[in-house]
């Protein structure tokens, strides 16, 4: 399973990005092979459809499930079809995240936002 | 007058300050008048007009509509659209309507030609008569993002030749919505309250104005006798002060009571039409000045 977590820092031992579609870096792990990779998101910088685009990048690079502690109703449209799985992260790093959800100690995210679109959050 | 009426915006950095009413009781004032209601988030002018309504239309923008049997999967109109309004998933596009800008170029750029533009709904323009005044109020469906596509069907109901003055009921704020609101204007009104925070609005909406290069004047509303920081920001900026409101308990229940105070009361009669008579003087200097530049 490939998994993809937003991140404000190209570091394994830090924090999940609040953020999905405008958080700086994705990390993608392949939990069979254990490697690491990293995406710069180009989505980040846009000025609108972030979400849209941040997602159609994660189902682009074959992600399998989200870890993210929220999400905007767009985004979920594009993940819903792209049938990749979102779970709610938990306060700690990307690690322990992952770890987490491959002991299977996380929920799906049950809610999708509005959006902020342009109004901060 | 002049050949062509005038045509006045009503304009004020935030909600509350008294567009409304001034733009309503200054179209009641002129009598034979347009009244332009382009607050479509939340349009209330009718509610003091109450117009007989004679018809209402609806307004559309162009979105993208997908032939799913044609699209062949080359992504051209996903990588092309500026604004993520199209994504690319289950070998098929999938179409954000809400944040599709209405460009068309995806219907262009479609080598299969599996896009064709249809319409979509986002408000209505409704046409009514209050007295003399003619009353045009338009409104976004909810949950549009863009009031724009309804304020330019309004602004159509302004023909080049008109002959009685128009008075544009503008959204609060200085956004893209207030730009396209004030884009066919010849006088600018920006509508103040005596606070700090009405000054700083007040600074908002003159950098606008300033901008686009409407001649403005102010109306300072609610006034006290106490200091006034929208008063003291006209004086150094030079912005004319084309009337004073007091901050008048009569006039606040009229207003409550959804109706016109120049319809209701002799003394806001004259008040406006005296109001009417300096924004003509003001904008006929502006023209005169104008046409020496």
């Amino acid at each position: 399973m490939k998994i993809a977590i937003p991140m404000n820092e190209q570091n394994l031992d830090t924090d999940v990005c609040i953020s999905f579609g405008r958080a700086p870096y994705f990390l993608f792990c392949d939990t069979d092979t254990n490697e690491t990779t990293w995406l710069k998101n180009s989505a980040a910088e846009s000025s609108g459809g972030a979400g849209i685009q941040a997602a159609q990048s994660l189902a682009d690079n074959g992600a399998n499930a989200l870890i993210a502690p929220r999400c905007g109703e767009n985004a979920e449209k594009v993940l819903r079809g792209a049938k990749i799985e979102v779970y709610r992260s938990t306060d700690g790093t990307a690690k322990q995240n992952i770890d987490a959800l491959k002991a299977g100690k996380l929920q799906p995210l049950a809610e999708f936002h509005a959006g902020f679109h342009g109004h901060g959050g | 007058m002049a050949d062509k009426a005038w045509t006045i915006a009503v304009l004020s950095g935030k909600g509350g300050t008294g567009k409304t009413l001034v733009s309503v009781n200054l179209a009641a004032a002129a009598n034979e008048a347009v009244y332009l209601d382009c607050d479509v988030e939340e349009p209330n002018g009718h509610l003091f007009l109450k117009p007989e309504v004679s018809g209402e239309e609806t307004v559309t923008v162009k979105i993208p509509e997908i032939d799913a049997a044609r699209c062949t999967g080359c992504r051209k109109c996903v990588e092309f659209c500026a604004f993520h309004a199209l994504a690319f998933v289950g070998n098929k596009p999938l179409l954000f309507d809400e944040v599709c800008h209405s460009c068309g170029g995806c219907a262009l750029l479609c080598p299969a030609n599996a896009i064709r533009e249809t319409g979509k709904a986002v408000g209505t323009v409704s046409s009514g008569i209050s007295e003399k005044v003619i009353v045009y109020t338009g409104r976004l469906n909810i949950g549009e993002a863009s009031g724009i596509p309804v304020i330019k069907a309004l602004l159509q109901k302004i023909s080049n030749k008109q002959d009685r003055p128009v008075f544009i009921d503008c959204p609060p704020g200085s956004s893209c919505a207030v730009m396209e609101s004030i884009r066919d204007a010849d006088f600018c009104i920006l509508v103040a309250e005596p606070t700090v925070f009405g000054a700083h609005n007040l600074a908002m909406v003159h950098e606008l104005v300033t901008l686009f290069q409407k001649p403005c004047g102010a109306v300072l509303n609610k006034c006290l006798t106490s200091e006034n920081p929208s008063e003291a920001f006209c004086v150094e900026h030079g912005i004319p002060i084309l009337a004073r409101i007091s901050f008048d308990p009569e006039l606040g229940a009229l207003n409550s009571e959804g109706k016109i105070a120049v319809r209701e009361s002799e003394r806001f009669q004259a008040l406006f039409a005296s109001l009417l008579e300096r924004i003509g003087k003001e904008a006929r200097h502006e023209a005169a000045s104008d046409s020496q530049r």
